[in-house]
């Protein structure tokens, strides 16, 4: 396919990361089109009617959206890097875990950092869990994926930078190498990899998004873009 | 029905879950023979927990002794593991479309089902919203799969019973024939799909359940 690539997103995101880090396994060119949230533009919200989120990849004139759905999306069409296993099984396993990544990990993280008293310790305490069932399917692996990064690895990306920064600003700290030595090693791992280094945020840019709305985000319990 | 050929394969159900419906409904249109299991959800077996212990839910596929859970994740499994009689488009870009409906489909329904006044106004404006783009997508179609039932289909195939239901105990009609007929036509054809006709408990029984749900709802509400 000689058609262009574009992909609307925005560097904060982990969910555009999610879609940049599976182009760069590939090796594959694409324009990244960074989008204001708070301003968003008429051709994000012409690609994505419904949603009006980033990221949005856009090969040639047709759009597809929702981060995993593009990472499986690249990985079908391109070849390189294999994003998700062969074995029908091995590829049901990794989108289980894909899906308790976004369905009970990430809303757990989130909650735990923007919320108090007596339901932050309830969310704490499925983090923890979440966590340890996690750090298990490492199994002494370099990657969830095994020697090289697959659909888990990209998809618990936040688990390598954002919920560090996140557990930061609100003065957190349940990441950390003394309870999940396996994670955090994971966590290095998966920052130092090459596709992962060339489109990684800067970890002040997340603070920077975070540590000036703290107060907003944790009234709305949702980020909060202006 | 495909003789097993020394597969097993058992679905770990319970009669009314849309999600089990799914699976159902896959594994007829792939002629897969199959054993099924219902559940009690009040008192789970032993064998549903192990098959699924990080969510300990319905519907489970064992297959030749090993368990996928998750409907969506099932039905990807289940076209990648029996060749014939293909459930998913087979143009990548196809495929996205339909990954993305199977679960953005849904949005708002249960809000709408549940929610009073102001919320339940918001939560029927996004199922209206994504019903218009559903029923561009119909377009030229019977199904959503084309001419024949799909992935797609069948992972949204529960709004076909759902949303009457919904509609009857609201007492508020979303879908009518004249602000989606092709919508409306799909609810028909898919429930009278061989594939499907004689899946479904009874109507009234459904009704029920969904009934004494969104009572108890409504009720630890006022």
């Amino acid at each position: 396919m000689g058609e262009t690539l574009k992909l609307f997103g925005w560097k904060v995101s982990p969910y555009s990361h999610r879609a940049e880090v599976a182009l760069r396994l590939k090796g594959v060119k694409y324009e990244f089109i960074h989008e204001d949230l708070a301003n968003k533009s008429d051709m994000l919200i012409r690609y994505n009617p419904i949603l009006k989120k980033i990221p949005v990849l856009l090969h040639g004139d047709t759009p597809i959206v929702e981060s995993q759905v593009i990472v499986e999306y690249i990985d079908e069409v391109f070849d390189g890097h294999p994003i998700l296993p062969k074995d029908p099984y091995k590829r049901a396993e990794a989108r289980f875990w894909a899906r308790f990544i976004d369905e009970k990990v990430r809303p757990q993280v989130w909650m735990s950092c923007w919320t108090d008293g007596e339901t932050q310790k309830s969310f704490i305490a499925q983090v923890k869990e979440s966590l340890a069932i996690l750090q298990g399917r490492l199994e002494g692996k370099k990657f969830f994926g095994g020697d090289s990064i697959g659909l888990i690895d990209i998809m618990a990306c936040s688990l390598a930078l954002w919920f560090g920064v996140m557990q930061e600003v609100v003065g957190l700290n349940l990441l950390n190498e003394d309870d999940y030595p396996e994670l955090c090693q994971w966590g290095e791992e998966y920052r130092n990899a090459e596709a992962v280094k060339e489109c990684l945020p800067e970890r002040e840019l997340i603070v920077g998004f975070f540590a000036p709305r703290k107060d907003r985000i944790f009234a709305k319990k949702a980020p909060v873009y202006d | 029905m495909e003789e097993a050929k020394g597969e097993e394969v058992t679905l770990f159900g319970f009669w009314s879950s849309p999600f089990v419906h799914r699976v159902i409904w896959a594994l007829n249109i792939k002629k897969i023979k199959y054993k099924y299991v219902e559940e009690d959800l009040s008192n789970k077996s032993a064998l549903l927990l192990e098959h699924n212990p990080v969510y300990k839910k319905v519907p489970v596929l064992v297959y030749n002794g090993i368990a996928i859970a998750e409907s969506l994740i099932i039905l990807e499994f289940i076209e990648e593991t029996w060749k014939e009689n293909s459930i998913m488009p087979q143009d990548p870009y196809e495929k996205a479309v339909a990954r993305f409906w199977a679960t953005a489909a849904g949005d708002g329904l249960w809000q709408f089902f549940i929610t009073e006044g102001k919320e339940r106004e918001e939560a029927l404006t996004s199922v209206i919203n994504n019903f218009e783009l559903l029923e561009k997508e119909l377009i030229g179609k019977n199904f959503f799969g084309g001419d024949r039932i799909g992935y797609l289909d069948i992972s949204v195939g529960w709004i076909s019973y759902g949303v009457p239901i919904f509609e009857e105990i609201t007492e508020f009609k979303i879908i009518t024939e004249q602000k989606f007929p092709l919508l409306h036509a799909w609810m028909e054809a898919f429930s009278n799909s061989e594939f499907v006709k004689d899946t479904l408990p009874l109507r009234e029984k459904l009704s029920e359940r969904y009934r004494k749900v969104w009572e108890a709802i409504m009720q630890k509400k006022n």
